[in-house]
This record gives structure tokens, C-alpha cells and sequence, in this order.
């Protein structure tokens, strides 16, 4: 394996455990009830599943690039890391927008266990996703100033389209532990 | 001979030791000599500091009813020398070793990722500094809180349990650079994993298969993967802590609902690992050092690594033996009980292996062997007494006394801090170019085994008659003075054996005897290229048809790849 996937792989292996840790850390507060919001009561699963399928659709997008770019095709390359950028940037914006109306009724970070585990995980999440969308933004710069990734940087574009699966997979663990648990 | 030709140079010329003598040739500097050579620099600074720190402990605790120090300026001074022994001496230290040897031994130009390698460093360095700036910057008195006027350095131990690191309890902001402090370095100790891990699964020199890779490249390769897994339980709960401290969260705080336990859990499911990470890398040195003073070859090299996996992935099944005191339930305390002996076992393989090296070899009492040497003796000691803890009424009777303080110093000093004096003996002349004196290497070891035994030894009788660590002063007990009065000396005279080792490092590198390029007549690759290497390691790496290359190479007639298959 190429060195770069290979290094990237390794911290991917490492970030898993920093997030299980976070989720252990939310499931094991859950029926903790201290008073005040709670997921059951604040959390609304059909409006942040609509903004997580941006997410989930830019692992597709994602792929794409990768495809385009093994085949040469520039343009296509660079519309499908824009298209990338742009499903990410809504999934932050809905996440902003669910922040905020938890804010309204009243639940932040420090109100009750909840509002503690809840941010602290998804705002981790939120970061990576931050971190993944600047390193979109590299290369997307780069590939416009006419860097040829396939000669320069051959793993560049592989190697971060791996993170981003690892930050989409771990919203759909997040996903499911937090909200898809509310319906059932 | 056929030689096999190097990858070919790197086309942005990268500073060096000879291209450029200048202070930026280092501060800019990513090669991994130049960047390991740092890395025990910076690391012996601070074991300087953390000495001092346990020098002040010693004296406070000379006899009985001392006040020498305040409590809680002693509740900071061994808060600190815990935390600066551990994060940033053993570990980094080790990782400087590896750091310039790793690419050596496996015939590589460089490690993987130069660029994150000089991160990795500087990140242990900004870490260290931000851990001890807490006392001047950390003391913000705060209302009804200790702290403060003594300075603002941490003050709730190496392990900083909650609820005492949070808020209400640590008023000043000592946790909070402590916490800070730790990220920073655990992040660059995790780049640093990664980068080594790299390394050497991609960067070996045709030929060289992994069972043929030097057994400390083989330590340092599992003590990456530990170090993957260890280091993000210790981020996670240093966030959650800062969450807890600077946004009034409630992650450990049992008041609001939250879990003390639920640290200890997850420092836990770090600190054991990392006990391993503190004694994988030594284990390999000596496993470097034996052999070539044995004039043997390692006897059962895959139990030595085989039995390394094994710990690593058993360090990660015995944490909470740390934990037997706090009423986890018998079947919880039992499993853990058995992991923490079943550990046991593949360690003592280990042991085995060096004394049946050594069994029937011309052994050469060098100062670097006789660190080696010593390093068995003090190691299994330490083992021992570990293996005591792994027995639940036993832990319940002796935690946090001074048994716990003198079966961790065996293991870490005795052990992991005699590896490394050993290897710094072994390596200093690849480094320099220079010999370390053997005399003066003489008196160090010397003057560090006594000074380590009178040290630590009584703290095992202090234990079990019940002196509890991390008190300030004792009441006059019957021999409880004597017993630590004879410590105190012991450490005055360890710290005597450092000066007389800086000393010989000082008088070694100024006149000491021109090194060669191999003057142990070792084996292993980074003795085929001069002393000091230059920039680009090697010019052309022997071939690797054994785990002995330079050994076929001295031996055409009768090269091991020959004889073993």
C-alpha cells in the first residue's frame, strides 16, 4: 500500500477510538436524567436526517472526483470535489441550525449531561468534517492553479477521500446511536 | 560483493549535520538524526528538571515532620515530576532513539513523513513548555480556592483523578495546563506513531522481511500500534476534561450526575497501555545490546517478537487492576486479575531470552552491558512486585503506599531508564563519532545501582508497613525516618551518578577516543555507514540476507543465511 493511504489509515484507526469513546460516553449518560432538555425532547431525527444525506451523498460525490481524475478528466474532476465542498458545507449549516434551536429551548453545553455529551460529540464531528472541507479546499485550489495530481501528488486525492468516508462513516454510527435510537 | 543501490536523493536538498553548522540548521531542521539527536536533548532537560522535582520530595521526606515544603507546593512538586517522567522523558526519549535509529537500521534515507517527524518533535517541546508555564501562569487565586498562592502548577497527581482536577477542587488553572499541556504532546506522540509505524512497513531495504528486521524495530513497530490505540482515550478524556473545567460541563462531576469512574476508566484504558509503550522500546535496546556483547545471536528472536504482540494486545485487557479499590464487583475485579498475570508470562519469555543469549557467550563487560546486565535484575524485581498488585487482596492492602512508588520506579528506572543509559552507550559513538569513557562510564553505573537500590528498596518495606505515597510528611513511626532518610540519600547519590554521566558525555565528546564506524562490532545496518552518518545515511546499504548483514559481510565464508537455511 501507498505510504500516504497507509499513514492515513493509521489515523483513521486512531480517530475510531477517540469517537467510540465520545459515543461511550454519550450512551452511557443517556438515562442519566438530571433534569432539563433532554434527546427525547429536543432532538428532532427527520430535519438533521434530511441535512445527514448531504453528507452521506458526498462520499458519492467524493468517489467521483477520484474516478475523474484516474480517467483524466479535469473538469469533471474538479465539478465533483466543488459539489464535495458544497454537500459538506450545507451538512455544517444544518448542523448550525440544529445547534441553534437547541439553544433556544434552552440546552447548551452546559445545562444538563446531555447538552455536555451531545456537543462535545457532534461538535468533535463538526470539527472533522471543518478539517476534511479545508482539506477539500487545498486541493480543489490546487487542482485549479493547475497542479497535476496524477504525476505530483498520486495518493493526494485517495488519501483524503478516505478521511472523508472515515467522517461520513462516523456520523452514520453517530446517526444511528443518537437519533435513529429516538424512533424505536 | 553486490551492493544494492539506494533510492535515489531527494530532490529538495534537506538540512543536515555537516551541510550546515548554524542554530537554524536544527531549528528548520527535518532530518531524522538531527530531529532524534533533539529529542534526547530536550528530553534530558527535562529528566534534569524532573530530578530536581524528585530531589525536593526526597528532602522534604528526609524525616519525619519536615517543613521543608509546603503541602500543597509538594502536592505540585511530585504532580510534576510524575507527569514530566512520564510524558516527557521515557516516552519522547524512546521515541528519540527510534526516531534516529529506526531508519538506520532498516537501511532507509529518512522516515517516512520528515515534515511531521520535526512536528511530532516540536509539539513535545511547546507541550512541555505549556505544562510548565502553569506555575507561573496558572495562579490565578480564586475565591475559597487552594492553589494560587503557591504558584498554579497542577496539584492532583499524575493521573489527575476527577472530581479533584475538576473546577471546584483545582481552582487554579494548573489542570488546565496540564491538560492543554498533554494534548499537545500526545498529538505529536501520536504523529510520531504514525510516522514510525510508516516507516517501517514501507521503507525497509530489499531483503530486509520483517523477520529479519532488528528487534528493536521490531518493539518500536508494536509500540506504534499501542501507542494508535492508547493515545486517544487520554485525548478523549483530556477534552472532556477541558470541557468540564472551561465550560462548566458535567462529564466527571458526580454532583450534576456525571462519573468520576468514568475517568478512571478511560486514563486507565491509556495508562496501562502506556506502561507498555514506557518498557517496549527498552526491551528492544537490550535486545540490541546482549546479543552483540554476547557475541551470540538473540536466542529465540520470534518469542521476542511474537511475545512483544502479545503484550500489546494484552496491555489493552488489563487496565482496571489500577482500579481493584473502587468496588467494581468480583467478576470485573477477577477477569482483570487474571489478564494482569497472564501478562505476566509473555514478559517473562522475554527475560528468558536474554539470559540464554548471554548463557555460553563471550560476554563483554562494557558500561552499556553492564547497564544491560542490571536492567534484568532491577526489571524482574519490578515485574515482581507487579505481579503481587495483579492479586486483588494484595492490590487492596498495598495501593498507594510506597510499594506502588518502589515496584513503578524498579520497572520505569530500574528498568526503562537503565535500557536507555545502556543504549546511550551503545549509540553515543554512532551519534558523535566519539566513545563514552569507560571509567567514567564505570563510576556512573556504579553510583546508579547503588544510588537506585538504596533509593527504592526501603520503599518496599515502607509500603507494606503502610507509609501511603503522596503525603507531604509521616509522624515519627518506628524506622519509618531511618528507612527514609536511607532513600533520600540513595536519591542524592543517583543524582551524583547523573552529573558524573553528563560529565562523561561532556569530556567524551571534547576529547573522548574517535569512535569508527563499528566499535562494538555489532551487525545490524546502522553500523555500516560512518560515525556520525552522514546526511543521507548510507551510500550504499549492504545486502540483508540474514538478520546479521554485517555479520555475512565479515563472514563471506560462513554467512548465517547460509547456515540457518
Amino acid at each position: 500500500m501507498e505510504k500516504n493511504k497507509l499513514g492515513v489509515l493509521l489515523l483513521i484507526g486512531s480517530e475510531a477510538i477517540f469517537f467510540l469513546l465520545l459515543i461511550v460516553a454519550y450512551v452511557s449518560f443517556r438515562n442519566v436524567d438530571t433534569g432539563g432538555p433532554t434527546a427525547v425532547s429536543s432532538l428532532d431525527p427527520l430535519v438533521t436526517g434530511i441535512f445527514s444525506l448531504f453528507l452521506f451523498s458526498s462520499s458519492f460525490t467524493i468517489w467521483r472526483a477520484g474516478k475523474s481524475l484516474l480517467q483524466g478528466r479535469r473538469a469533471a474532476f474538479q465539478g465533483w470535489l466543488l459539489a464535495t465542498i458544497l454537500l459538506g458545507l450545507v451538512f455544517l449549516a444544518g448542523q448550525a441550525y440544529e445547534w441553534r434551536s437547541l439553544f433556544a429551548q434552552g440546552a447548551t453545553i452546559n445545562t444538563n449531561l446531555f447538552g455536555t455529551t451531545f456537543f462535545t460529540l457532534t461538535g468533535f464531528h463538526g470539527l472533522h468534517v471543518l478539517a476534511g472541507l479545508t482539506a477539500l479546499a487545498i486541493i480543489l485550489g490546487m487542482g485549479r492553479a493547475g497542479v497535476d495530481f496524477q504525476t505530483a501528488h498520486p495518493a493526494a486525492v485517495e488519501s483524503l477521500s478516505l478521511y472523508w468516508h472515515f467522517v461520513d462513516v462516523v456520523w452514520v454510527v453517530i446517526f444511528g446511536v443518537v437519533y435513529v435510537t429516538l424512533l424505536v | 560483493m553486490s551492493r544494492i543501490p539506494l533510492v535515489p536523493e531527494s530532490d529538495i536538498p534537506l538540512p543536515g549535520l555537516r551541510s550546515d553548522h548554524g542554530l537554524l540548521s536544527w531549528i528548520a531542521s527535518v532530518d531524522h538524526k538531527q530531529i532524534g539527536i533533539m529529542y534526547l536533548l530536550a528530553t534530558l532537560a527535562f529528566f534534569l528538571i524532573g530530578g530536581i522535582e524528585a530531589l525536593f520530595i526526597r528532602i522534604q521526606l528526609a524525616r519525619p515532620e519536615n517543613s521543608f515544603l509546603a503541602p500543597d507546593t509538594y502536592n505540585q512538586i511530585f504532580t510534576m515530576h510524575g507527569t514530566t517522567m512520564i510524558f516527557l522523558v521515557v516516552v519522547p526519549m524512546l521515541l528519540g532513539f527510534a526516531t534516529y535509529f529506526v531508519p538506520l537500521m532498516i537501511g532507509a534515507r529518512d522516515m517516512a513523513y520528515p515534515r511531521l517527524n520535526a512536528l511530532s518533535f516540536w509539539l513535545l517541546v511547546f507541550g512541555g513548555l505549556l505544562l510548565y508555564f502553569s506555575f507561573v501562569g496558572g495562579g490565578q487565586p480564586v475565591a475559597g480556592g487552594a492553589g494560587g498562592a503557591n504558584g498554579g502548577a497542577p496539584m492532583a497527581g499524575w493521573f489527575s483523578y476527577a472530581p479533584l482536577s475538576e473546577r471546584p477542587f483545582s481552582s487554579s488553572s494548573g489542570s488546565d495546563y496540564w491538560a492543554l499541556g498533554l494534548l499537545a504532546v500526545g498529538i505529536g506522540t501520536l504523529a510520531g506513531a504514525i510516522n514510525l509505524i510508516v516507516t517501517i512497513l514501507r521503507l525497509r531495504v530489499p531483503g530486509m522481511s520483517l523477520r529479519r528486521v532488528p528487534l528493536f524495530v521490531w518493539m518500536v513497530l508494536v509500540n506504534g500500534f499501542i501507542l494508535l490505540f492508547a493515545l486517544p482515550p487520554l485525548n478523549a478524556a483530556l477534552v472532556m476534561l477541558l470541557v468540564d473545567r472551561q465550560l462548566n460541563a458535567h462529564f466527571f462531576t458526580p454532583l450534576t450526575g456525571g462519573s468520576a469512574i468514568m475517568w478512571q476508566h478511560y486514563f486507565w484504558a491509556f495508562g496501562h497501555p502506556e506502561v507498555y509503550i514506557m518498557i517496549l522500546p527498552a526491551w528492544g535496546m537490550i535486545s540490541e545490546i546482549i546479543p552483540v556483547f554476547s557475541r551470540k545471536p538473540i536466542f529465540g528472536y520470534e518469542f521476542v517478537a511474537g511475545s512483544s504482540v502479545a503484550i500489546g494486545v494484552l496491555s489493552f485487557a488489563v487496565y482496571a487492576h489500577h482500579m481493584f479499590t473502587v468496588g467494581l464487583g468480583h467478576p470485573f475485579n477477577a477477569a482483570f486479575s487474571a489478564a494482569s498475570m497472564l501478562i505476566a508470562i509473555p514478559t517473562g519469555i522475554k527475560i528468558f531470552n536474554w539470559i540464554a543469549t548471554m548463557w555460553g557467550g563471550k560476554i563483554r563487560f562494557t558500561t552499556s552491558m553492564l547497564f544491560a546486565v542490571a536492567f534484568i535484575i532491577l526489571f524482574t524485581i519490578g515485574g515482581i512486585s507487579g505481579v503481587t498488585f495483579a492479586m486483588v487482596p494484595i492490590d487492596w492492602q498495598m495501593t498507594d503506599t510506597y510499594y506502588v512508588v518502589a515496584h513503578f520506579h524498579y520497572v520505569l528506572f530500574g528498568g526503562t531508564v537503565f535500557a536507555i543509559f545502556a543504549g546511550v552507550y551503545y549509540w553515543f559513538p554512532k551519534m558523535t563519532g566519539k566513545l563514552l569513557s569507560e571509567k567514567w562510564g564505570k563510576w556512573h553505573f556504579w553510583l546508579m545501582f547503588i544510588g537506585f537500590n538504596l533509593t527504592f528498596f526501603v520503599q518496599h518495606i515502607l509500603g507494606i508497613v503502610g507509609m501511603p505515597r503522596r503525603v507531604y510528611t509521616y509522624p515519627d513511626l518506628p524506622g519509618w525516618g531511618t528507612m527514609n532518610l536511607i532513600s533520600t540519600i540513595g536519591a542524592f547519590v543517583l543524582a551524583f551518578a547523573v552529573l558524573v554521566f553528563i560529565g562523561n558525555v561532556l569530556v567524551s565528546l571534547w576529547r573522548g577516543q574517535p569512535a569508527g564506524d563499528n566499535p562494538w562490532d555489532a551487525w545490524t545496518l546502522e553500523w555500516a555507514t560512518t560515525s556520525p552518518p552522514p546526511v543521507y545515511n548510507f551510500e550504499q546499504v549492504p545486502p540483508v540476507r540474514s538478520r546479521r548483514p554485517l555479520y555475512d559481510l565479515a563472514h563471506p565464508d560462513n554467512p548465517d543465511w547460509k547456515r540457518n537455511r
